[in-house]
């Protein structure tokens, strides 16, 4: 048990079975886990919104009631943000960064498991809530005063906070962990500009994540004690004022946005080069400018608060500061057309994945720029035009960018590539469904049809365009049938992918797939950007160790406190304070004997 | 790739279809009735066009490359190009140039929208409630719910805030919506400039029933409008004066509950008879043509379904069921039909 030592065969471990994976810090393993338990959550977030959009095919629907409705939206989006695309992004973290930087693992290998733990916990410990009938019912932005006991008495909100709380825990230990690992844990050689364009958008996102997480946690305790001990930060009657919410959960909420989307970008640039085999037009003006919007995202907050009536210099001021974020974006789009300009661009699905994400995200960033305008935010903010907005953002921009990196990193995954002919199906079927269900969002909202409604009146004359778009969104669940099923055949009996089936340039494609357990025989020696493209060619890579190499063997002490942690959260929910005090002497006691665990078997 | 020109072909016909005839949209932020939604217009539709100027470029751009460079058999490796300068620096600059054109008028329309009302402007204060809207004419003294009347051609000032949690007022072809917050005045400021009924709802998402917070904007000619308040001024009719009926539904309306919060009186005011301020003012509750934050029609059916369970119409609302007989609803139709 505990951490033994022991010297790898070649491939597989051996190590097997499910205690295998529960006490797992290899971080290709724990990639996996997140993978598939987040996919698992983006199913969920999908079903909940078939619901809604099953509700809205038809004005004055009767399917689910408004409370049931409200659960659904608030569950879907707090699902999607911080249980989907997160957590996908994070299972790509794991896995390939070590990879591209020519390491063995993490810089902390069992603090990542912990990580991943903690993140599963915490989904499940929120989604549990829908088993008491007490789902999250105010927004996924949670705005006080609604969210105070006071309007929402129940435990839907006292699950949210928690459970947020405890997401916030995974993603910063998780943040901290691959800051370090990706500045110290580098090959000789991989100097910070010879990094790959997704590794630099992981790291620009884990310092977002590490400096954001903490404003959204301050706004969360104070709801939180508001909530269970009535002080009186959100109170109105004691002074409080009902802003102080929003502008932390904004300042929060907009660097979110980029946590959501720079993954993608990352993933993006790597398949662009690959497919058009020609290296990345810019690459220190794409990474530049990664960082620069990673930057300005702190200085835009307010215009999530055009609305609120904030003055007209502040309005102009956040309009500004918004607009310019515009800037670095379009530079990246352009850089990535310059990328494909010359080359020989090959049609895989994770190509056109790639591409349909430069080709959907100008169509949400460019809505974006119409709602940086506070005026004509005036009229947009909390209409269907902010949801085809965002949705172009997040879907066709994240989303797609998180299944191009699937494509395109499977066959290092499993050792098989997924099927490229069903794989076409999907990104088609996708394409079809995304704007079905997206494009007529954006005249529904401009005709006046508001977000966050469970039922809207016939005399709107926005019927029509509603139905389109329920049609749409189950045109995309078919898309996801075609791809789970692609995944389950191709796992099994896909073609054999080899080191390198896509003639990469980075240093993944120079070892086995999937990947031995310590990843790399030697630790490659790096001397140029692209290793396996560039004229020097880097020293090649034994196939068999030359020396034995130690990988440690796991540890069951971060699941232990991670149990700890979600076991404080319910007995919070259930107000018990023994449970609350129980598990919190677990969490101590664990990360006691895990600080001690010996490392050397 | 010829889906994306029929995507682009697509969009623009549907736009010109929506932006062309004033069509059935009462709740249209693309047909302005007053100088604040065409001051959004106006700015929108330079956005529209520069926006999609934009995206027929890169999306002609990617459909070009896509083409163009699409491997073939038997081609020499391409030229390993790693950047260039020039280009860099011109991408970088077109966009300036194109938020600027955006950011001057934006500026302009910002500070011309919020600036301080000048004398003469009509206000009226706005309250929030879960889910109804109350309305106050402080000029007058009127006070009325869910319906605000308004008389065309004269500025108008809403300074409105919220009883209990955020709400935002927005009547979208007058003009863009504004938060209502406990604890806060925030005003909104427009002319209306044509005669009509303007519908408009809840836009910040306020709890269960925030779907169920209608309004209704009624911009009438300055004499209906002198004529409306004049309306509103007036006492009820005395109760000796009203039907038998209708004298059945104020006793009904009277009466002590049991538990007490049951009773009509302690939420509701009508002038002359009760001072309650939870919920809606009925005492002119018959000149209103709709109930329950503009849900249902304000007929005897509309009411009788109201009063027989509120909370199956608004969820959540805040009116309880309190268990009226059918006799006794029949009569407080009767007696609220008389308010007008």
């Amino acid at each position: 048990m505990a951490t033994a030592t022991q010297l790898s065969a070649p491939h597989d471990s051996g190590r097997s079975g499910l205690w295998s994976w529960i006490t797992t810090t290899d971080h290709k393993r724990i990639g996996i886990l997140y993978g598939v338990s987040a996919f698992v959550f983006f199913l969920i977030g999908g079903l909940e919104a078939l619901f809604i959009r099953l509700q809205l095919a038809r004005p004055d629907n009767t399917l689910v009631s408004a409370e049931t409705f409200n659960q659904l939206f608030t569950m879907h989006g707090t699902t999607m943000v911080f249980l989907a695309i997160m957590p996908l992004s994070a299972a790509f973290f794991n896995y390939i960064v070590p990879l591209q930087i020519g390491a063995r693992d993490v810089a902390f290998p069992r603090l990542n498991a912990f990580s991943y733990w903690v993140f599963l916990l915490g989904g499940l410990f929120l989604n549990a809530s829908f088993l008491v009938g007490a789902a999250p019912n105010g927004g996924w932005f949670g705005y006080v005063n609604l969210t105070s006991r006071q309007y929402s008495p129940g435990l839907n909100i006292d699950f949210w906070v928690l459970g947020l709380l405890v997401l916030g825990i995974a993603s910063l230990a998780a943040g901290f962990n691959f800051i370090v690992t990706i500045i110290n844990l580098r090959a000789p050689g991989m100097r910070m500009m010879r990094l790959p364009v997704f590794t630099w958008m992981t790291l620009i996102t884990q310092i977002i994540v590490v400096t954001a997480f903490p404003v959204i946690t301050v706004g969360l305790v104070f709801l939180m004690f508001d909530r269970f001990f009535g002080t009186t930060f959100y109170s109105l009657a004691a002074g409080g004022d009902l802003l102080l919410w929003q502008h932390l959960f904004w300042l929060f909420g907009h660097p979110e946005v980029y946590i959501l989307i720079l993954p993608a970008m990352g993933i993006v640039s790597e398949v662009l080069p690959t497919f058009s085999r020609k290296p990345l037009f810019g690459y220190a003006v794409v990474v530049y400018s990664g960082a620069l919007i990673g930057f300005m995202g702190w200085g835009v907050w307010a215009h999530h608060m055009f609305a609120v009536g904030l003055g007209p210099i502040a309005d102009s001021v956040f309009g500004a500061t918004t607009m310019l974020i515009a800037i670095p974006t379009g530079v990246k789009i352009f850089n990535w057309l310059a990328t494909m300009w010359g080359g020989q661009v090959r049609f895989t699905t994770a190509m056109l994945f790639a591409m349909g994400f430069i080709a959907m995200f100008v169509i949400g960033g460019l809505s974006g720029v119409m709602h940086s305008n506070p005026p004509a935010d005036l009229q947009q903010t909390d209409t269907y035009f902010v949801v085809a907005h965002l949705h172009y953002v997040l879907f066709g921009g994240a989303i797609q960018g998180l299944f191009a990196g699937i494509y395109y990193w499977f066959p290092k995954m499993t050792g098989r590539l997924l099927n490229e002919k069903l794989g076409k199906v999907h990104f088609w079927v996708t394409f079809l469904g995304m704007n079905l269900a997206f494009f007529p969002m954006h005249f529904i909202g401009l005709l006046g049809m508001p977000r966050r409604i469970y039922t809207y009146r016939p005399e709107l004359g926005v019927e029509t365009m509603n139905l389109v778009s329920t049609i749409g969104a189950h045109i995309i669940a078919v898309a996801l049938l075609v791809f789970i099923y692609n995944v389950w055949r191709s796992w099994r009996r896909g073609e054999v992918a080899g080191n390198d089936p896509w003639e990469g340039a980075t240093l993944e494609w120079t070892i086995p797939s999937p990947p031995p357990d310590y990843n790399f025989t030697v630790i490659p020696e790096v001397v140029s950007r692209l290793p396996r493209w560039s004229v020097t060619q880097m020293k090649a890579i034994p196939d068999v160790p030359p020396e034995p190499i130690h990988v440690p063997g796991g540890s069951y002490w971060p699941v232990v406190a991670a149990l700890g942690i979600i076991g404080m959260a319910t007995g919070a929910v259930a107000h018990a304070l023994w449970i609350v005090l129980l598990s919190g002497a677990v969490l101590i006691f664990s990360i006691y004997r895990w600080a001690f665990e010996p490392f050397e078997g | 790739m010829p889906h994306r020109y029929f995507l682009v072909a697509l969009g623009v016909g549907a736009l010109l279809a929506t932006t062309a005839c004033s069509g059935p949209f009462p709740q249209s932020t693309l047909h302005p009735a007053g100088d604040l939604g065409f001051e959004i217009d106006r700015l929108f539709r330079l956005l529209l066009w520069l926006a999609a100027g934009v995206f027929v470029i890169v999306e002609s751009l990617l459909i070009y490359v896509a083409i163009r460079y699409r491997a073939r058999p038997g081609q020499p490796p391409p030229p390993r190009v790693h950047g260039h300068t020039l280009l860099e620096i011109s991408w970088t600059l077109a966009p300036v140039v194109i938020l600027i054109v955006v950011a001057v008028p934006t500026v302009q329309t910002i500070l011309r929208t919020q600036r301080p009302p000048g004398a003469g402007a009509l206000e009226v204060s706005v309250i929030g409630h879960q889910w109804w809207w109350e309305y106050r004419y402080p000029e007058s003294g009127v006070v009325t719910a869910n319906e605000l009347h308004l008389p065309v051609s004269r500025p108008v000032v809403l300074s409105m805030t919220s009883a209990d949690v955020i709400h935002s007022f927005w009547a979208p072809r007058l003009g863009g919506k504004r938060d209502v917050i406990g604890g806060r005045t925030n005003r909104i400021q427009f002319t209306p400039d044509s005669i009509g009924v303007f519908l408009g709802q809840c836009a910040e998402f306020c709890g269960e029933s925030h779907a169920n917070m209608g309004l209704r904007v009624v911009v009438q000619d300055s004499a209906t409008f002198a004529a409306w308040i004049a309306d509103q001024q007036r006492a009820p009719a005395p109760p000796d004066s009203l039907g038998a009926a209708a004298r059945e539904g104020l006793e009904a309306y009277r009466r002590i509950r049991d538990p007490a919060s049951n009773t009509c009186i302690i939420c509701h005011a009508i002038q002359g008879v009760s001072g309650g301020l939870m919920g809606p003012n009925l005492t002119h509750l018959g000149s209103r043509s709709r109930i329950a934050g503009d849900m249902i029609p304000n007929t005897a059916e509309g009411l009788a379904r109201w009063l027989r369970d509120p909370v199956a119409v608004k969820p959540g609302s805040k009116m309880p069921n309190i268990g009226l007989t059918e006799p006794e609803i029949a009569a407080l139709v009767a007696y609220l039909q008389s308010l007008r």
